[in-house]
């Protein structure tokens, strides 16, 4: 369609979502603009309750957005919901399946849903659980999948259709660290099939190993946007995190004056200082506090994680806030 | 068309699940036999009794005992659907292109075709007993409590999508299905009650629904009150079903 430009799959402008309740108002995405790239994986990171699952169902046009525009693979949301589920798929936090049918019934059903013939959705279901190595367990109920095994199927279930655009909300949320890679790695597959991928998630690690680009959301508001590169370059520099043996605040107060420090704050009862040369700011960090007579316990010098990325934007730590 | 194919589509996926399931099948074929051998005992000596009005006991009795499974057959149906929605299914089945009104029809078809199986041995255990009725009122019969289970199988669908929750489901549908069973005599014919409640029992579709069975088991199929009441709940079950679908399409447009 005119307008929009070819290589952007989703483009939101505005998107609001408010949820009555007991006569509260909650405004759970608080006027959002994303711009998501044809082939990329797209990364939505923010920790519970910020609004993450609330703006994927108002994209996968599950949820009815109180504001703001938005398009979706090449379609109006407000307009064309029909086209867009034709051409998106869509894995929920909680799945998808039910536990009292087999996988392959699953899968089979899920492509006749999208108008498959039934030899054709056959067909791509047996493709499917070979890709996704699901051979054992398909013919069997999903009630009685190890998680892993529960979690492919669910991201079987959004492939039936081979979408060009796939939502994933928290994919490796409860998994364990061998399944959390075969997710990744299913994820990478698709991704170089062409497949563009919006995928939430609470770890900061698994969006700055998997995503090419990340938007950081807090309270239903972006609150930083780029590559995994970028936001952290923006920070700049490094990051010394240290805590001494009695009174933070002393320590924090003697050093947070220097020329070398861009930005001091306590954090989880550590200084964190954000400065330009981890090498030139240790040593002097250290005769500072010598000097105070303040005795060193931690130390720890580090680039910036996508972790210090939003302690800068929110003041919070996305671990002390994830559940 | 493809509205056709999806109620199909969904129609057999419920169909499947309910066929490949062997407590639901033996307790579907069980509870009906279980309404006659408990019952039918206290008819005869009722039937005994002066006063009792004519056409033996099983065609005065049998009409009620089919509208209450009709009822009550379906008046569950929401919980099946609450689990789905804890797992996801529905949001899953709402993402695809297929038709909404499918998502509803194609369940409720599934929850009625039971109801009419289990009402249609019902009547066959009944026949030997001493239930008369014609092979055509056999077919008016199945279609009245079909409707009512169609009807009440997607007012209860809308009111567990509304409230999402067992614990509010249940009492909900439990408490209003009482009055309306109370007041379609069902239990006791509506004739001895006192005017007032007689007015309020006006309102209740399921009077109509009852009435007209009434007649069917009496061999009065040409009565207007079957046709008014087959066309009573053919219109209520066309708004149940849309007010369903409406509920499983609450998304963008
Ligand atoms: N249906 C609803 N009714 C009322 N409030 C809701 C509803 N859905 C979500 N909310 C509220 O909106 C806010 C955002 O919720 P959302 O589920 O989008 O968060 P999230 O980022 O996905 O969190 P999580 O990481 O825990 O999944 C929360 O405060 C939540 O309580
Ligand atoms: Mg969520």
């Amino acid at each position: 369609m005119e307008g929009a430009r070819p290589e952007a799959v989703i483009e939101t402008r505005g998107l609001r979502r408010v949820f009555k309740s007991r006569g509260r108002q909650v405004e759970a995405v608080a006027g959002v603009d994303l711009d998501v790239r044809r082939g990329e994986i797209f990364g939505f990171l923010g920790p519970n309750g910020a609004g993450k699952t609330t703006t994927l169902r108002m994209l996968s046009t599950l949820l009815a957005p109180s504001g703001g525009t938005a398009r979706v693979a090449g379609c109006d949301l407000a307009t064309q919901p029909g086209k867009i589920r034709e051409r998106i798929g869509y894995v929920g936090q909680a799945g998808g399946a039910d536990r009292e049918i087999t996988g392959r019934t699953e899968l089979v059903f899920q492509g006749r849903l999208y108008g498959m013939p039934t030899a054709a959705a056959q067909k791509r279901a047996a493709e499917l659980i070979v890709m996704l190595e699901l051979d054992g367990a398909a013919d069997r109920k999903v009630g009685t999948y190890s998680g892993g095994q529960k979690r492919r199927l669910d991201i079987g279930l959004g492939l039936v259709h081979d979408p060009e655009l796939l939502f994933l909300d928290e994919p490796t949320t409860g998994l364990d660290p061998q399944s959390r890679a075969r997710v990744w790695e299913e994820v990478r597959k698709m991704h170089d099939r062409g497949t563009t991928v919006f995928l939430t998630t609470h770890y900061l690690d698994e969006a700055d190993a998997l995503c090419d680009r990340v938007a950081i959301i807090d309270y239903g508001k972006i609150v930083a946007e780029g590559t995994p590169e970028e936001l952290k370059r923006a920070i700049a520099g490094d990051v010394v995190t240290f805590t001494v043996a009695g009174e933070q605040q002393r320590a924090l107060d003697l050093v947070k004056d220097q020329d070398f420090v861009r930005e001091a704050r306590l954090e989880n009862g550590s200084v964190h200082l954000y400065v330009d040369r981890g090498e030139v700011a240790m040593p002097a960090i250290l005769r500072l506090l010598d000097g105070a007579s303040l005795q060193l316990m931690t130390v720890e010098l580090h680039r910036p994680s996508l972790d210090d990325v939003f302690l800068r934007q929110t003041g919070r730590s996305l671990r002390e806030t994830a559940a | 068309m493809k509205l056709i194919r999806d109620t199909w589509l969904v129609f057999g996926r419920y169909f499947g699940l309910f066929i490949h399931n062997p407590v639901w099948v033996a307790l579907g074929v069980l509870q009906p036999v279980l309404y006659l051998v408990l019952f039918a005992p206290l008819l005869r000596p009722i039937a005994a009794m002066r006063g009792f009005p004519p056409g033996g006991a099983y065609n005065v009795f049998v009409p009620g005992l089919l509208v209450q499974l009709g009822m009550f057959g379906a008046a569950g149906v929401g919980f099946s659907l609450i689990a789905e929605l804890r797992m996801g299914v529905i949001e899953r089945l709402r993402v695809t292109p297929v038709s909404r009104v499918a998502l509803l029809f194609g369940r409720a078809l599934r929850d009625m075709f039971s109801i009419v199986l289990q009402s249609l041995i019902l009547i066959l255990i009944a026949l030997p007993f001493g239930l008369s009725i014609h092979p055509l009122g056999i077919v008016v019969v199945l279609a009245l409590i079909g409707l009512i289970g169609l009807l009440t199988a997607s007012i209860g669908y809308a009111v567990a999508l509304a409230v999402k929750s067992e614990d509010s489901y249940a009492p909900i549908v439990f408490t209003s299905a009482l009055p309306i069973l109370l007041l379609s005599g069902v239990l006791l014919p509506m004739s001895i009650a006192p005017q007032w409640l007689q007015n309020i029992a006006a309102i209740n579709p399921l009077l109509y629904a009852v009435d007209a069975a009434r007649h069917v088991f009496n061999d009065n199929l040409g009565d207007p009150s079957v046709l008014k009441g087959v066309v009573i709940l053919v219109v209520l079950s066309v708004v149940a079903v849309v007010i369903g679908a409406r509920q499983f399409g609450r998304a963008v447009a």
